[in-house]
């Protein structure tokens, strides 16, 4: 596909990056000469220096056979404009980063009557990643197939679940949930396990159930699997702003400590009354403990400076036993920062580029392949990819055991009649089935290409 | 320095020249001649040295500037000694520095010889020498990019290859992936090669001629089959050879907006108009300078034309001894060698578009005297050019006249006379061909030492690459590991 992305920036180039790596033409617009001198010849893309909303920069660009513009500069108007602006001479899909909270009332109408394909705010985005691992705080992170009806759940082994030294076959009979263990992360190395494959103290498990099943799992393994009660979020910038309204919805109290005071004035003009706004400096140990931080069930760190949020997340790590979340933006050793002990993290930046790859990547599939949805799970380094089985191949009503199916890749969920199947050898692939195969081998485009 | 892909890259040229081996090979059997075992030998012994330095894949694929530089450069040089290789085992060229030089000449597009008789070789080794002009033309490693994505991963590395082996001061993707735009530059290459080939076939030029003159023509290189170059064939074909050289001099991203049906953009290109203006300017003066020389005006214009499309584009054919030409004509000559042709064309030289910034840059300079404060930026098409173009652009022009001094001087210790020196120089050094004097259209080189060969061979390397590449090459500095 031929895309043009506006806007240099972290998501701009991160968003280059991934596409350029998977094939696609890229065309990159941004006003500075120099920030397009600096990326790197990693990104095999064009750049133009130029303003991406001036007909002329999207002509250069050749805009008319372009398919996808994702306009993600720094200005909200200017990202709105350019699909404006895009809509009107060619015929791609548009994609705009709108940041602005003004706006984002009334992102449908924009969506609806300006024939944007997709708007994305940011800092709303992540606050929905926040909240979704604050509903179920023993999982590093949840993906979601089948519009949520089924989950991939990855969590880190720790010794009193007793699991560790076991076989991935034996955990299946001790356990009585229905659950598939399709991914195991240890020291950097990724595997996807047979039944003979033997579990470790601290390795990334990934499990795809359903929801109700997953939480039975982590029941049986003791391991806590209510949402948190209760939530400590120091900084109050635009992301504590949705989440607080989020968790609020869930009947979570909330506490937001925020240093500015003209900033908790408006906090507090804008959120329910339930909300407890403290003014006050998030790094300051004797207020956090007087909030609360030894009973609190959750921490996130949000505030504008990331050492800050590691080391507050680092204090209330040893100090607590709450579920912490900590907000990295702008630095970029991630795999350091992954291998620290502070709970959740989250990048923004991802989470924003995320989506737009997401979108990018249902649209490509659907020209020319039978990929329903792609993700990229664990680092980008396996993907989970939904099939809808519409014909007969020779995959079709076989038990899957007789498959000979390619190596480092498993079926991982089958959902028929609006029923989530964990596969065994006996079962079978049918018609109208929609199938979940997770690999390390990239590239599948039709369920055929499963087989060896 | 990331050695092992140099290695890599290094192994599949090799293979590849191996590949490029096959077609004079097959002339040979055409033309029945034994000449074919000289080939085959070099083909098993480029891919028997291939496949050694193949066999390991490179584990780091990082690629940046200074390795596009080292590996072009290296990848020139092998290419250059491997391909010499076929002239000394079957006789034609005995002398192993002589056999280099020919093989230089040819894959630089310079187009000067040390042989004094053409016609005697065998058709073979003739079409190898004409080969080498139309690889050379738009560069092996370009060629190479075409076919096979080098460096996994982060293709847009490659980009850090084409910018070191294309002409001119900045290259600029036609679309999006550095693959897809050399796959264009080699399409657009290909077909006009067609096109001349065709042209010469209809004005009765026998195949085998019409073939290595085209191959000749598109490098802009200048090896003939005939020992008076151009002279003998008529006019027709004189015109269509002056009209493919000029085509060859331009910029080829103006053909590639033309066949997107972006004319205002292809003809908004400054350099495509001074290039026109100045082929027009000098065909005119020459023209009226020898217009006693020939029996009419036609045929007067014909050879100016021809003569100036020759040496602006850096090709070097010859319908004519120029060196008998009057002072101003010869003088109006030697200094279109120094200008050479277009940015991103096959030509050599300095380049048009070098030359207009650097009257630009001069302008500049001029006015901030007159108004020191006031705000002026050097624009080129309409648009700002970067301050690092211009100062690599300043930077190209002090080099090249050091290199350009310190060839004259070693050359004159033989004792020609100056203007053999340095017309010899300018024509190798700007991959033109025949120079004046005793490098003239109807001399050869042979005349100068081993030593001068040699530096005349730098010269035509670093001229093609655009000196740079060639300097990193001999730089310590690049080639420690950290």
């Amino acid at each position: 596909m031929k895309i043009i992305i506006i806007g240099c920036g972290k998501v701009g180039l991160y968003l280059a990056e991934q596409l350029s790596e998977e094939n696609h033409d890229i065309v990159m617009v941004d006003t500075s000469q120099e920030r397009l001198n600096s990326i790197s010849e990693d990104v095999d893309a064009l750049r133009i220096c130029g303003n991406g909303a001036s007909i002329q920069v999207l002509l250069e660009a050749d805009i008319k056979n372009a398919d996808i513009l994702i306009a993600v500069a720094e200005s909200d108007e200017l990202n709105l404009l350019s699909c404006l602006v895009a809509k009107q001479i060619s015929a791609c899909q548009t994609i705009a980063r709108v940041r602005n909270p003004v706006y984002s009332k009334d992102i449908n109408f924009i969506r609806k009557h300006l024939g944007i394909s997709m708007i994305i705010n940011p800092e709303s985005a992540a606050a929905m990643e926040i909240s979704r691992i604050l509903r179920f705080p023993s999982a590093i992170k949840i993906d979601t197939f089948a519009k949520g009806r089924v989950e991939l759940l990855h969590f880190r082994l720790q010794k009193r679940f007793g699991l560790a030294g076991l076989k991935v076959s034996q955990v299946a009979e001790r356990c009585k949930a229905e659950f598939l263990i399709c991914g195991v992360e240890r020291h950097e190395q990724i595997t996807i396990p047979d039944g003979n494959f033997v579990l470790e103290e601290n390795d990334i498990l990934s499990i795809m159930a359903s929801p109700r099943n997953a939480a039975q799992f982590f029941r049986e393994i003791g391991l806590k699997t209510n949402q948190v009660r209760s939530s400590i979020i120091i900084g109050g910038g635009k992301i504590a702003y949705y989440l607080a309204q989020i968790l609020h919805s869930m009947k979570i109290d909330v506490r937001i400590i925020e240093e500015r005071q003209e900033r908790c004035d408006a906090l507090n003009d804008l959120l329910p009354d339930d909300v407890t706004i403290i003014h006050g400096n998030g790094t300051d140990k004797q207020l956090l403990m007087e909030e609360g931080l030894k009973v609190t069930e959750s921490v996130v760190s949000l505030t504008g400076v990331d050492e800050e949020n590691i080391f507050i997340s680092f204090y209330v790590k040893t100090n607590s036993d709450a579920k912490v979340v900590t907000k990295v933006n702008r630095i970029a050793y991630d795999d350091i920062i992954d291998s620290l002990d502070i709970g959740s993290v989250i990048y923004p930046k991802y989470i924003t580029a995320d989506y737009i790859l997401q979108y990018v990547r249902a649209t490509g599939n659907s020209i020319g392949s039978n990929v329903e949805t792609l993700y990229h799970i664990l680092d980008n380094r396996a993907e989970a990819l939904e099939f809808i089985i519409r014909e007969n191949s020779p995959v079709v009503g076989k038990p899957l055991s007789e498959l000979y199916l390619k190596p480092e890749l498993l079926v991982a969920g089958i959902y028929r009649h609006g029923k989530f199947i964990v596969p065994r050898g006996q079962d079978s692939i049918q018609l109208q089935d929609m199938v979940i195969i997770v690999t390390t081998q990239k590239g599948l485009r039709d369920i055929r290409d499963i087989l060896r | 320095m990331n050695y092992s892909i140099i290695r890599y890259i290094i192994g599949l040229i090799l293979n590849m020249e191996a590949a490029f081996m096959a077609l004079p090979m097959v002339t040979a059997f055409l033309y029945k001649e034994s000449q074919w075992w000289c080939f085959a030998g070099t083909m098993v012994i480029c891919v028997a040295i291939g496949i050694l330095l193949t066999r390991k894949k490179p584990t780091n694929k990082v690629f940046y500037v200074r390795e596009g530089f080292v590996t072009v450069a290296l990848s020139w040089v092998v290419l250059s000694c491997a391909g010499a290789v076929p002239f000394v085992i079957s006789g034609a060229i005995p002398d192993p520095v002589d056999a280099l030089f020919e093989t230089v000449s040819g894959f630089t597009t310079t187009g000067a010889s040390i042989l004094p008789a053409v016609e005697d070789l065998p058709k073979s080794i003739l079409f190898w020498r004409s080969f080498t002009h139309w690889v050379g033309g738009m560069g092996v490693l370009v060629f190479l990019l075409t076919l096979l994505p080098l460096v996994g991963g982060g293709k847009g590395h490659h980009m850090n290859l084409m910018a070191a082996e294309s002409p001119g001061p900045s290259v600029s993707r036609l679309v999006p992936k550095v693959q897809s735009t050399a796959q264009i530059l080699y399409s657009i290459y290909f077909a006009i090669t067609l096109l001349e080939i065709v042209f010469l076939l209809i004005g009765g030029m026998p195949p085998f001629e019409a073939i290595t003159h085209a191959l000749g023509t598109a490098g802009t290189g200048g090896f003939g089959v005939k020992n008076d170059s151009l002279a003998g064939y008529s006019p027709y074909l004189q015109n269509v050879v002056t009209i493919f050289m000029i085509l060859f001099g331009v910029n080829f991203s103006v053909y590639f907006l033309l066949l997107r049906k972006r004319f205002s953009q292809a003809f908004r290109s400054e350099e495509i108009r001074v290039y026109f203006a100045v082929i027009l300017l000098s065909i005119a003066v020459i023209t009226l300078d020898i217009r006693h020389m020939y029996d009419s005006v036609g045929t007067s214009v014909r050879h100016a034309a021809f003569q100036v499309g020759s040496i602006i584009t850096t090709t070097g054919y010859a319908t004519t001894d120029f060196n008998l030409w009057p002072q101003l004509s010869r003088t109006i000559l030697v200094l279109l060698m120094f200008m050479g042709a277009c940015a991103g064309s096959t030509g050599g030289g300095i380049k048009v578009s070098r030359i207009i910034m650097m009257v630009k840059t001069f302008r500049r300079e001029m006015r901030l005297l007159i108004h020191p404060r006031s705000v002026q930026k050097v624009a080129m098409d309409g648009k700002a050019v970067d301050t690092a173009v211009i100062r690599n652009t300043s930077a190209f022009l002090i080099t090249y006249i050091m290199i350009f001094v310190v060839s004259v001087l070693i050359l004159s210790f033989e004792g020609h006379d100056l203007v053999t020196n340095f017309t010899a120089v300018a024509a190798t050094f700007n991959n033109i061909g025949p120079g004046l004097e005793l490098v003239g259209p109807t001399q050869n080189y042979a005349l100068f030492s081993g030593v001068s060969k040699l530096v005349l061979i730098f010269d035509m390397l670093a001229g093609r690459l655009e000196i740079f590449p060639m300097l990193v090459l001999f730089s310590p500095k690049a080639w420690k590991k950290f």
